[in-house]
């Protein structure tokens, strides 16, 4: 279904339909509240001191100056926090700097003040002990014999899989099927090549911010930007050794976090300030700390080679990559192993082998970021089935229809794939994307193809019938903006055939929501959709129940009806939910909730087919596929990139709220147009050089493509719910492989190195020149 | 550090406040004034999220003195409804999705709404020139460009 024609009507329900998010009406009234926008009585400032150094030893601090400067209630340092450490796959970091620093921009000490310049004031007075010691700058410096050792305790950490952690290497995954080996002498075309990308800064517009509160008994209120309240929960209290019983996490307005959010921030450091103060505190990091403090998307090195037959049938691949961890594990080993998960792209290939390490260096942790490792692979493969169609003769096309996965397929590994849409998505690209384009002897087109998954971990729902059949539902789901309230009362309200305005979403909230892993993985209209379709047909029966009794009749005799009935079929008689509501409160059986909580849990190795070492998630969850085509332009003289055209088609399963899912394809693709043309983390040295929007490029309106085409294509998937499957990352995975793909079109000459700046284009084109003359 | 005395009109409404010397005009409208519709996304005039018009001319917030507010007409997000009744381009961004997250739009409806009262007819391209001072990292910008030209077309029909 293209966006451009009229959309399909679903009578009387509301799954399918382009409902407007209801959080707009304040947004673009300027009422919405984040977290900069919220205030306590007798609020503080928090203000941070950050490390100067990549790694040196904490030898001790002298708060002496700081604490007698105006304003200033309480300062914490990492004598203030215990022991604990906190990290979803490695417990390897502290709530702030204890005993060592380990990246410039770590957090060393923190001030609250009556106001924010007072506490930066006064973190300028702070002084600190260091001892040097030489940072390791790369991965590579990181594996030497005599490198020096960033987590000397690596051993004792809690590490929640079999990481394989040893040095400075903070996990290995090692994932092979088939006989890659002896597979090479089966080839007739082999290419391989040597990729590295970038560090890319998610740059949400709001950047990181928390607010505590303590209250008499000593129990903290935390507000902050976040993707999930549980999982700021659970930082929170490892880090601060709190029972977390004794801490409530909260979320206001979220300004975006494309996985930015995810983990903790600053939280953990926030309350540590509000605990001792004794009194709220609000801690905003600058936009300049945003970039340095928190995490970023991973700089890969990948080695790639990848052969087939003569006729174009992908017979091996090979993908060995090394990754910059950054100073803390984060999710790393989860990116990580999801990369090599995903290496092989969409494909048939009977003989793959994946290997991979993860290596601490002195930077900031490199972290989640939407496609999860995915982009950078997909960047190095693929360009190689490019590559391999131009040897054979068959188009971008052909050679990935001939190769690509059928329902019924296993991905590599053994996961199991539900609905796979992929080859309408290329239908659907290729029909759009045909025809006369402006000429232009460096403009040519490019494609990619991409898988995602949606599903991992723990969720809930909660949905109650309020006294007047109207209906709460609660499922602690962070909405970050994508939408998923609206997305997943549109699914509460369809399940109850009652009007999407009747379902109320209650805000996240640890102490009254069902648990949620995160907003994340592109997972919640799947994952906690399932539990909200399937808590909500609770309240159906539980409401059924309740009208058999009412008129006098069997439950199979009964019918939901539009608009919160329930009537006996080939009658009129009914009774409407407020009746039932009424009954079940104050008369018979009690109010009415429906409960639902789930995991998924369906394996991702199959030890008959493969073999798996260090795989961090062992249950992940279903197939989104997508196409990607775009209409690049390169300037003769400067190299530059311009990308007229966009055409990106994701099979979704079903588009529950089809709008919605169209933003997630635009937002994406031009998030992985930045990434593929020019934005750059840039170190110098051990220091970031480009910490600012003047100096790190984001693209404009002015940058991104006249036209950006959607496509949706619905592929049921029989899990989901009404269908669903994930959008929220894959429009952005494909976009670096289709747009170097248009680029080596246009100019004769492949890059393996991202961003493809004009510099590098221009050299290519160059290059190529001298070698054709 | 004495503090400064400064009047102004905001929305239309004649307010005062004091401020120190160094002050932004954002922290001002935030903190002293309470509205908190326009955002810090940088505090260096990088990104248009705090944008507001000072007698009619569209600033960043986070680059202007609070002091400099003095006798000046403010015009912030918070200014743009009239009461229940939504501006037309407010509307279009509900209508086309214009918006995710919601911390640029502010800004963006601020500008945009000066590019509409100076040039009532713009082409794509210039709302495209127009808006390259706001970012936004959700949209992808294409719904952004469709609701300010659809705001435009039904601006021009009622005017």
């Amino acid at each position: 279904m293209s966006l451009d024609q009229p959309e399909p009507t679903f009578v009387g329900g509301t799954v399918g339909k382009s409902v407007a998010k209801p959080d707009n009406l304040e947004k673009v009234q300027g009422r919405a509240e984040y977290i900069a926008d919220l205030y306590r009585p007798g609020m503080l400032h928090g203000a941070i001191l950050a490390s100067p150094h990549p790694h040196a030893r904490i030898r001790g601090y002298d708060l002496t100056e700081a604490m007698q400067a105006p304003g200033v209630v309480a300062i914490v340092t990492g004598d203030d926090v215990g022991e604990g450490r906190m990290g979803a796959f490695i417990k390897d970091e502290h709530a702030i700097a204890k005993g060592k620093v380990l990246y410039v921009g770590e957090p060393v000490a923190a001030v609250a003040a009556r106001t924010e310049e007072e506490a930066r004031h006064a973190c300028r007075l702070i002084k600190v002990d260091y001892e040097e010691l030489p940072p390791v700058l790369s991965p590579e410096d990181g594996l030497a014999e005599d490198a020096p050792i960033l987590h000397e305790h690596l051993a004792d950490y809690i590490k929640v899989f079999d990481a394989g952690s040893e040095g400075n290497l903070c996990s290995r995954t090692e994932l092979s099927e088939g006989d890659v080996d002896a597979a090479w002498a089966e080839c007739d075309v082999i290419v391989e090549d040597e990729y590295t990308t970038q560090a890319q800064a998610h740059v949400s517009m709001e950047p990181c911010g928390a607010l505590a509160d303590v209250d008499a008994t000593g129990r903290v209120t935390l507000w902050s930007a976040n993707q999930s309240v549980f999982r700021v929960q659970a930082n929170v209290c490892e880090s601060l050794g709190l029972p977390m019983s004794k801490l409530r996490s909260l979320t206001p307005r979220v300004g975006a976090g494309f996985g930015n959010k995810m983990e903790p921030h600053i939280q953990p450091i926030t309350v540590a300030l509000a605990m001792k103060a004794k009194r709220p505190v609000k801690l905003i990091l600058t936009r300049e700390e945003d970039f340095e403090m928190v995490r970023a998307r991973h700089p890969y090195r990948v080695r790639m080679k990848t052969g087939a037959k003569s006729d174009g049938t992908l017979v091996a691949r090979e993908c060995e990559v090394l990754v910059d961890c950054g100073a803390f594990a984060d999710d790393s080993p989860g990116v990580l192993g999801y990369s090599l998960l995903m290496c092989g792209g969409p494909y048939r290939i009977p003989n793959m082998k994946a290997t991979g390490r993860l290596v601490y260096t002195n930077k900031l942790r490199f972290g989640a970021f939407r496609g999860f490792g995915n982009p950078q692979v997909l960047f190095a493969g693929e360009q190689q089935i490019d590559q391999i169609g131009e040897k054979l003769g068959l188009d971008p096309f052909a050679i990935r229809r001939k190769n690509m996965l059928g329902e019924g397929d296993q991905w590599f590994v053994g996961p199991r794939i539900g609905s796979n849409g992929l080859g309408q998505c290329l239908d659907a690209v290729e029909r759009a994307s045909r025809g006369p384009r402006a000429d232009g002897a460096r403009r040519n087109f490019g494609l990619s193809v991409t898988a995602h998954i949606s599903g991992l971990l723990g969720t809930g729902a909660i949905v109650r019938m309020l006294e007047d059949g109207t209906i709460s539902l609660n499922t602690g789901a962070t909405d970050i903006g994508q939408g998923s309230d609206t997305v997943l009362a549109q699914i509460c309200a369809e399940e109850l055939k009652l009007p999407f305005d009747q379902v109320a979403v209650a805000s996240p909230d640890t102490d009254g929501s069902p648990y949620n892993w995160g907003t994340t993985a592109s997972r919640v209209t799947y994952t906690t959709g399932r539990a909200v379709k399937a808590a909500a047909k609770k309240v159906v029966d539980q409401a059924m129940d309740h009208a058999a009794e009412m008129l006098e009749c069997d439950v199979e005799d009964l019918e939901l009806r539009e608009g919160g009935r329930i009537g006996r079929r080939g009658s009129n008689t009914d009774v409407t939910f407020a009746q039932i509501s009424g009954r079940a409160h104050w008369a018979v059986g009690g109010p009415l909730v429906g409960s639902e909580t789930l995991v998924f849990d369906e394996p991702t190795h199959d030890p008959k087919r493969a073999i798996a070492l260090g795989l961090p998630f062992p249950r992940i969850g279903v197939f989104s596929f997508a196409a990607l085509g775009v209409d690049v332009d390169v300037d003769d003289t400067s190299g530059q990139v311009t990308v007229h055209e966009a055409w990106s088609a994701a099979d979704v399963g079903r588009a529950i709220n089809p709008r919605l899912v169209e933003v997630q394809l635009h937002g994406g693709f031009v998030q992985g147009l930045g990434y593929s043309l020019y934005e750059e983390m840039v170190w110098d040295g051990a220091r970031l050089a480009n910490p600012s929007l003047m100096d790190y490029k984001v693209p404009t309106a002015r940058d991104v493509p006249d036209a950006i085409h959607t496509f949706i294509i619905e592929d049921p998937d029989p899990t989901g719910p009404f269908g669903a499957k994930g959008a929220g990352e894959i429009g952005l995975n494909a976009a670096p492989g289709a747009i170097a793909n248009a680029v080596a079109n246009a100019t004769g000459a492949r890059h393996a190195q991202l961003p493809l700046t004009g510099e590098r284009v221009l050299a290519g084109m160059l290059n190529s020149a001298k070698a054709r003359t | 550090m004495s503090k400064i005395h400064v009047t102004t009109t905001v929305n239309g409404d004649e307010m005062e406040f004091l401020c120190d010397p160094r002050e932004t005009l954002l922290d001002v409208l935030r903190d002293r004034l309470n509205l908190t519709g326009a955002k810090e996304g940088c505090g260096t005039g990088d990104c248009g999220a705090c944008s507001v018009t000072m007698n009619g001319r569209l600033v960043c917030s986070c680059l202007v003195l609070g002091a400099e507010a003095e006798g000046a007409e403010i015009a912030t997000v918070e200014g743009i409804a009239q009461g229940d009744r939504l501006h037309p381009l407010q509307r279009k961004f509900i209508e086309h999705a214009a918006l995710q997250c919601g911390i640029c739009t502010p800004g963006i409806l601020v500008a945009a709404k000066a590019l509409l009262e100076k040039h009532p007819d713009p082409t794509e391209e210039q709302v495209r020139f127009w808006l390259a001072g706001n970012l936004c990292r959700c949209t992808g910008y294409d719904k952004i460009i469709r609701a300010v030209m659809d705001a435009a077309a039904e601006m021009r029909e009622a005017a």
